[in-house]
């Protein structure tokens, strides 16, 4: 129930701010694609914990600024490999990824893939493994001092 | 302002250039993938700019869509150069 | 006086964006393989669209266009990893090697792995 609701919401802000005319007749469409938008969500089904509310905690919009600020940091770093393709060193190398839920590992496969210069290839199917392609060896080195594992873990609610 | 804008319009059409060039170039098809990725992302920061500079605010919606739709096209077509078939269900063989 | 600020904040920030898209662009087409190719586009595809948008979203203020800009920023930031993922996944499926170590560094025996 809670994940409907939270549904509802989102699709409601959503047609808000996309819409921009605000009339009576286009009130009651807006309203009507969510009612049919919520019914064919519970049909097939897809409804599950990635709409748990409770994963929008107040922690997400600090993890989101410590993310933007890394990266920037590695943008610039792949930057100067462009400008000078001899630094590049890829490797391949193996994680953990120890976060207690599918979303945290998600997550975290997914902004090891959004900071430039590492690229999530496999999560382990047994789900506790992550292998990743870094370009330079910094970014390597960095991901191996489990900063971001960390953060991630802290996102999902841990200390 | 305009002068600004408009240096970035061209940044990017440079941008788009290059990827078109790789996409072109392969040498595999992943190499394409990437390359037409890039320049749809680039489509649409190219949109967006393009409402800004002519003041036609409605563009945005076209950008919107246009993002929606890059991202389905590059799973799509990684979907029919894996399966040769955009109708296979799950046979993904892992390894 | 404001206003002055934030356009020379925007347009610095949609200027530096720019020059970023073209830094991967170069990288798309410069380094070896498709992997290292992937972070190149890497480049194009978050610090170039973070910067513009941000440009455009300050030129715009307070407004219906900043929230759609704003979710074309989200929607790029988050699709783009799960295409890159795809890519690499697919590509090592298909017996793709990822070229490894200092590949690019001839007469160079200290750095192998």
């Amino acid at each position: 129930m809670r994940y409907f609701v939270s549904l509802t919401v989102v699709l409601a802000v959503l047609w808000l701010g996309l819409s921009g005319v605000y009339k009576p007749l286009l009130f009651g469409l807006g309203a009507a694609s969510i009612v049919l938008v919520v019914w064919l969500t519970e049909r097939m089904e897809v409804l599950g914990a990635e709409h748990d509310p409770a994963t929008l905690s107040w922690r997400l919009p600090i993890y989101w600024a410590w993310l933007v600020w890394q990266v920037i940091k590695s943008n610039i770093a792949v930057a100067r490999a462009v400008l000078d393709p001899r630094r590049i060193q890829p490797t391949l190398i193996e994680l953990p990824a120890d976060q207690r839920t599918r979303v945290g590992r998600v997550t975290y496969g997914n902004s090891i893939t959004l900071t430039p210069g590492t690229v999530t290839m496999r999560l382990t199917s047994d789900g506790d493994g992550i292998q990743v392609h870094a370009l330079l060896p910094e970014a390597a080195e960095d991901l191996r001092q489990g900063e971001m594992a960390r953060r991630v873990r802290w996102l999902e609610g841990g200390d | 302002m305009e002068a600004v804008v408009l240096g970035t319009i061209l940044a990017i059409f440079t941008t788009m250039g290059l990827a078109l060039w790789r996409a072109i170039q392969g040498p595999s098809i992943y190499d394409t993938i990437v390359g037409v990725n890039v320049f749809g992302t680039k489509t649409v920061l190219l949109i967006a700019l393009i409402a800004e500079f002519s003041g036609n605010a409605d563009l945005i919606d076209v950008a919107l869509v246009y993002a929606l739709i890059n991202f389905l096209a590059v799973i799509a077509i990684l979907k029919l150069v894996r399966q040769r078939d955009l109708a296979a269900s799950r046979r993904v063989e892992h390894d | 006086m404001t206003e002055l600020l934030v356009n020379l904040l925007s347009g610095a920030m949609m200027l530096t964006g720019g020059a970023f898209a073209v830094i991967g662009g170069i990288g798309v087409v410069r380094f070896p393989d498709v992997f290292t190719r992937l972070h190149a586009a890497g480049i194009t595809d978050t610090l170039a669209p973070l910067l513009i948008i941000g440009g455009l979203m300050m030129q715009a203020g307070w407004s219906i266009l900043s929230f759609k800009l704003l979710l074309i920023l989200l929607f790029l930031l988050f699709t783009t990893p799960t295409a890159s993922h795809a890519t690499a996944r697919a590509a090592v499926v298909d017996g793709l090697q990822p070229l490894l170590g200092a590949a690019r560094r001839k007469g160079d025996g200290s750095s192998n792995t």
